[in-house]
């Protein structure tokens, strides 16, 4: 498993650890994304961490993970460095891309992170292709393409399901359902009561669990991965969740009110799982606390990393392009600005 | 040189030519496998693939939904992780099904995520007019794969180019796409039997060589300038290039072809308008200025669709006439 077996009490404490450092990680880039320290735009995963880091803790550490625009939460949960997430997020040379993806586009193919997305619906088709790598080669892995619940109205995600459910792929598809796709309200975009209804089309299983509850979420991906691993195909978890912060940083939100928004507050993921370690003895108050200010700790440290950290030079924008270089390129590259990036 | 082995060759048509470079890729490296509509049983809906699901089995020779995005998107994903899928699209048409998982996904993820993938994904496509299939399955699209960042287009117009570019896609980590032109499929052509054959991606084939005017030109159109060459041949002295691998481009042998001849022709069935023939010719521009004696000409599909009627395909769809006519305007 990924380190953090559910079944196990370090399990569950390492599970709770991560969705407060996601919770940490996502505050603090919500909070320098605000002050103009980080560029572009940012997708915050506040609200959905029992999602990420409950299937993930069903997944072993060599399975691979397709994820969506709002990654961050799923890169943590998978067990990737917040440092070099956070100098990502800043756009500095060694980040997970050397600065060339940002919060939409971070990577490590080799932990089996096959990138955030900017692209709704883009994830299941990758998972798709390494469930079929998987398949091929006989590895013992499975494949999860997580994807919104505004993905599931695209052609591409039900295309890439029919070819893992016809071809009996390793694959695991994990809705995340946080209510809205963007700005419209979920009900305004499908037809189906249960955004799981759609596995009936493919004749797979398809489950809608509380994806508030990181258990709940978890013990669905384990069954999913028993039966992807059996060999007998994919499977849908619909995870219902809330994302707490609008769709991107700057939403002014004026699809939901404040009434809503508390009502799922109250149901927060992190604080349900902690007093229920609490209430089964793994846990004291004093502990959280400690697990807490660690977690924040670890952003600080990433934090400043960040910050600190060197830009990439403006000659490398003309890297990784090709695994085999192109003279079209090396010949542009020999204009490179060297003043960094001003003319 | 990588031409290895060029010595023994073998008379084949284009279509043999690429089936035989699809086996010995196939032979040569477990990894490969090629995913496609049709392409089982069927062997392929323009036979190229025949009986290789015969020898290889259906793990291999992957029979896919109708499904360009779900297929086109899992051969990304595929080759990301550790295979390397060699993927049919009936027609290049089609392409568009599955434009999203190309243009966002296996041309960006190298670079996105900082070189920390591979992408070794072939994609086999057939293209142009001809055969009256009518708009939406005659159209010649590989200017779109070669305008975009992060893919590479080759284009043969012969048989040993056709088996070469195949084979050096498959081995290639990058994202290729192979532009096969429907019409040449039965075009015979001397093609080198060593499996350690390929054409390098980038270089382009001095076909014949001439002293009056260039024609640099791909797939159907080099074999029919190479025609209007010998045709021509009392009097004017016509060299012709096979482009062969459009992105990237060989600048080199193009340029020095120009100085050597101070003209030049571009013949590629694309539309006209914002295309190869303007990268061929901007080249040409760019590094042969001085020598250029005469405008350079374009032939190319004229802005419009393959109409399905014979007497409009004719109208529009570029041939040898063509390129004599271009000549004519300036040699």
């Amino acid at each position: 498993m990924s380190g953090y077996d559910l079944d196990s009490v370090d399990g569950r404490i390492e599970a709770l650890r991560r969705m407060l450092t996601i919770r940490a990680f996502d505050e603090t880039a919500g909070e320098r994304f605000a002050d103009g320290e980080i560029p572009g735009f940012v997708h915050l995963y506040i609200g959905e961490e029992a999602v990420g880091v409950g299937t993930c803790a069903a997944l072993a550490a060599d399975d691979y993970i397709a994820s969506t625009h709002r990654g961050h939460g799923h890169c943590i949960a998978k067990g990737l460095d917040p440092t070099h997430m956070m100098a990502e997020l800043y756009g500095k040379a060694d980040g997970y891309c050397n600065g060339k993806g940002g919060s939409m586009h971070i990577a490590d193919v080799d932990a089996g992170m096959l990138g955030a997305n900017g692209i709704v619906g883009a994830g299941p088709p990758m998972a798709t292709g390494a469930a079929l790598s998987i398949d091929y080669q006989d590895r013992d892995q499975v494949a999860v393409g997580f994807l919104g619940d505004g993905a599931v109205a695209q052609g591409q995600v039900h295309e890439a399901i029919n070819l893992a459910s016809t071809w009996d792929l390793p694959a695991i598809f994990v809705i995340e359902n946080n209510q809205y796709g963007e700005g419209t309200p979920v009900d305004k975009q499908h037809n189906v009561d249960n955004l799981s209804d759609t596995a009936a089309a493919h004749d797979i299983p398809g489950i809608t669990v509380d994806g508030m509850d990181v258990t709940a979420v978890a013990e669905a991906v384990t069954e999913a991965r028993d039966r992807a691993r059996a060999g007998v195909g994919p499977t849908i978890v619909e995870a219902e969740t809330y994302r707490f912060r609008g769709h991107y940083e700057g939403d002014e939100q004026v699809y939901r009110d404040d009434e809503e928004v508390e009502r799922w507050r109250k149901r927060d993921p992190i604080t349900s799982f902690k007093e229920r370690l609490i209430d089964r003895g793994e846990l004291t108050e004093d502990e959280f606390e400690e697990l807490q200010a660690e977690a924040e700790e670890t952003i600080e440290d990433a934090l400043e990393y960040a910050q600190e950290a060197p830009e990439p030079e403006p000659s490398e924008a003309y890297d990784d392009m090709f695994a085999e270089p192109v003279p079209e390129i090396e010949a542009f590259a020999r204009t490179a600005r060297t003043d960094g990036g001003d003319r | 040189m990588a031409q290895a082995g060029v010595e023994q060759t073998e008379t084949m048509t284009v279509r043999e030519a690429i089936r035989q470079g699809l086996r010995e890729e196939l032979d040569r490296d477990e990894d490969v496998y090629m995913m496609g509509e049709d392409i089982g049983d069927m062997g392929g809906v323009l036979a190229v693939t025949g009986d290789l699901v015969d020898e290889f089995g259906e793990e291999r020779i992957r029979d896919t939904p109708i499904s360009e995005a779900g297929f086109v998107g899992a051969a990304t994903g595929a080759a990301a992780t550790g295979t390397r899928p060699v993927v049919e699209i009936m027609f290049s048409d089609f392409m568009g099904v599955s434009m999203e998982q190309i243009m966002n996904q296996m041309a960006k993820m190298r670079y996105m995520f900082g070189g920390k993938t591979e992408m070794p994904v072939t994609v086999r496509t057939t293209e142009g007019g001809g055969m009256g299939a009518a708009s939406q399955h005659s159209g010649t699209v590989h200017a779109w794969i070669a305008h975009f960042p992060g893919l590479k287009a080759v284009a043969p117009g012969t048989a040993a180019s056709a088996k070469g570019l195949t084979k050096a896609a498959i081995r290639s980590n990058d994202p290729v796409f192979v532009f096969e032109n429907k019409m040449i499929y039965e075009q015979q052509g001397e093609v080198p039997t060593d499996p350690d054959f390929i054409v390098p991606i980038g270089e382009a084939a001095v076909e014949r060589e001439g002293s009056d005017v260039t024609v640099v030109a791909t797939q159907r159109l080099v074999g029919e300038s190479l025609d209007v060459a010998d045709d021509l041949s009392d009097e004017t002295s016509v060299e012709v290039i096979d482009a062969r691998s459009l992105y990237p481009l060989d600048t080199d042998t193009i340029v020095e072809s120009v100085e050597k001849t101070g003209r030049l022709v571009v013949a590629d069935e694309s539309p006209l308008s914002y295309g190869i023939h303007a990268e061929i010719a901007t080249r040409a521009m760019e590094h042969a200025f001085f020598s250029l004696d005469a405008p350079i000409q374009r032939v190319g599909t004229p802005d419009t669709h393959v109409p399905f009627s014979p007497p409009l395909e004719r109208e529009v769809v570029p041939g040898g006439d063509d390129v004599r006519d271009a000549i004519d305007r300036i040699a």
